[in-house]
């Protein structure tokens, strides 16, 4: 079970250095969708045992995370960017050597936090910690608005590694919950960035902070 | 002992060509179209052969002596690597490093003989061929180092065949990060999509092809078929680090093994049929990044 769960674990790794190297938002879009996939494939396998709960949970995120978010995200894409590429403002090969550097710090630097146990392969916690890096630094050196809410989607699946880490105690509404103000968060997100598209007719960021009449 | 290495032989001398027969009957299958036959490539080296040399006035002995020379290397690089169960005719300490450098050799004559013919085309292809070549090399060596500190040996033979003992189950995440960023040096060796396009001619894009632009009959023969082994060559060392191939001993494993690698080359077929070629600013990203997943694999197993 733990070899099925690392090699997930290290696919999810790929998964960040293909998200941090695309230049397409749709290949970015594509690789969170992937990264939705191998969550609910992660849970399943760190839960052992799969009872109604976990089967709910790891459907309900599934179909969240790689089906739902993602059509939301298409559609939106579509709607309103005539430049499907990512512009970022930090190059592609410098972010993917600062996603490179934090993993790495991630993986030397788990080994020293205060956890209880790792008993679940020890590469849950380097991944979650290289994931929400690797979000942030999507989030940051992005200009366009659809490439931030991607990052933060990214973000938000490395907190969901991290959780993983408290299966037993964790229950099952809470994470439904988490699941949930995710879905309206990405929703509300979509609406905005139609409203910058319509305000500006462009989807950088940087505009909203500038002076305007 | 014998035996094995007749085999080994036989199979590294035959099967190369059926390799690009099975990739490019996979595209045609995606295209909806027959495709060329499966021993296609055989009959276009034997073809090849046949004809007569047509050198350029500017070449010297170089360029007639390159494409044999190429192919003696991956040829020698080919007696390297363990088929199946059974060792590597050659094999002994440290080869890993001669086996990354028979490929840079081959690679150095292949330059030299397009930079032989004087064309400015030929020389922009031998400029790019070595400035992605020296990008795929770190991934080759962190992959090296990951599967000698993972068997504790420092031959191929036996760096290759320690997933035999189970190894494969305990260490599954830098494996995959190993097999993934082998498959990108493969791709890109090779001159495969994303990286190069073997089919097309329009010299702007070309890597690969646009080397050996002058080549022709025989000459041009040995490049088709020494790039087929090299395929090979490449196939055989990832299909060692993706499957615990070699756990099935004699030769039921050994069929086995030519099985998957023409299951390998048809995910190869799958890639390009899925996958549009990357703009040539975005091939060092692509390296850099199965860089990155070798080391990545280094580094979980020394920790």
């Amino acid at each position: 079970m733990t070899s099925l769960l690392s090699s997930l674990v290290a696919a999810l790794l790929l998964v960040n250095l293909v998200a941090l190297g695309s230049s397409r938002i749709a290949a970015v879009i594509r690789a969170v969708a992937i990264q939705g996939v191998l969550l609910g494939a992660i849970t399943a396998a760190a839960h052992g045992h799969l009872s109604r709960d976990v089967i709910v949970l790891v459907i309900g995120s599934i179909a969240l995370k790689a089906w739902l978010i993602p059509v939301i995200l298409m559609r939106a894409l579509r709607q309103v960017a005539l430049k499907r590429e990512v512009e970022p403002s930090l190059g592609f090969l410098p972010s993917l050597l600062l996603g490179a550097l934090t993993t790495a710090l991630a993986v030397a630097g788990s080994g020293r936090l205060p956890l209880a146990e790792t008993r679940l392969a020890p590469l849950l916690i380097p991944a979650s910690l290289a994931t929400v890096a690797v979000g942030f630094i999507l989030l940051t050196t992005r200009r366009k608005a659809i490439s931030q809410v991607l990052g933060f989607l990214v973000l938000e699946n490395g907190i969901f590694v991290f959780g993983l880490l408290l299966v037993e105690t964790m229950p099952f509404l809470v994470e439904a919950g988490v699941l949930l103000d995710l879905f309206v968060g990405i929703f509300v997100l979509t609406i905005i960035i139609h409203h910058i598209n319509r305000e500006f007719s462009s989807l950088d960021t940087r505009r909203l902070s500038l002076l305007k009449e | 002992m014998i035996a094995s290495v007749v085999a080994h032989a036989f199979l590294l001398v035959f099967m190369p060509p059926l390799l690009f027969g099975v990739i490019n009957k996979t595209k045609a299958a995606f295209a909806g179209r027959t495709g060329p036959s499966l021993f296609q490539a055989y009959y276009d080296v034997a073809k090849l052969m046949r004809k007569e040399v047509a050198l350029s006035a500017t070449t010297t002995g170089l360029f007639v002596v390159a494409p044999a020379a190429t192919l003696a290397a991956t040829l020698m690089a080919g007696l390297l690597v363990p088929l199946a169960s059974f060792a590597a005719p050659i094999s002994f300490a440290g080869d890993f490093v001669l086996f990354a450098y028979l490929f840079g050799l081959g690679r150095f004559f292949t330059a030299a003989a397009a930079l032989d013919t004087g064309s400015p085309f030929e020389g922009m292809g031998a400029a790019r061929e070595v400035g992605f070549a020296w990008l795929t090399e770190p991934a080759v060596f962190f992959a090296f180092l990951s599967l000698s500190r993972l068997s504790g040996s420092l031959s191929l033979d036996g760096m290759l065949r320690a997933t035999e003992r189970g190894a494969w189950l305990e260490r599954t995440a830098p494996l995959v990060l190993l097999a993934a960023g082998i498959f990108v040096v493969l791709l890109a060796e090779c001159s495969r999509i994303p990286v190069d396009d073997p089919n097309t001619h329009l010299e702007l894009t070309m890597i690969h092809e646009v080397m050996v632009l002058d080549h022709s009959g025989p000459l041009l023969g040995l490049i088709e078929y020494g790039a087929a082994l090299k395929l090979f060559v490449l196939s055989v060392l990832l299909l060692h680090v993706m499957a615990p191939t070699a756990r099935i001993a004699g030769w039921p494993g050994f069929a086995l093994f030519a099985l998957g690698l023409i299951g390998l080359s048809i995910i190869i077929g799958v890639v390009e049929s899925m996958m549009a070629r990357l703009q040539l600013l975005h091939v060092p990203t692509l390296l850099i990044a199965s860089i990155l997943s070798c080391g990545f694999a280094f580094l979980l197993l020394s920790r």
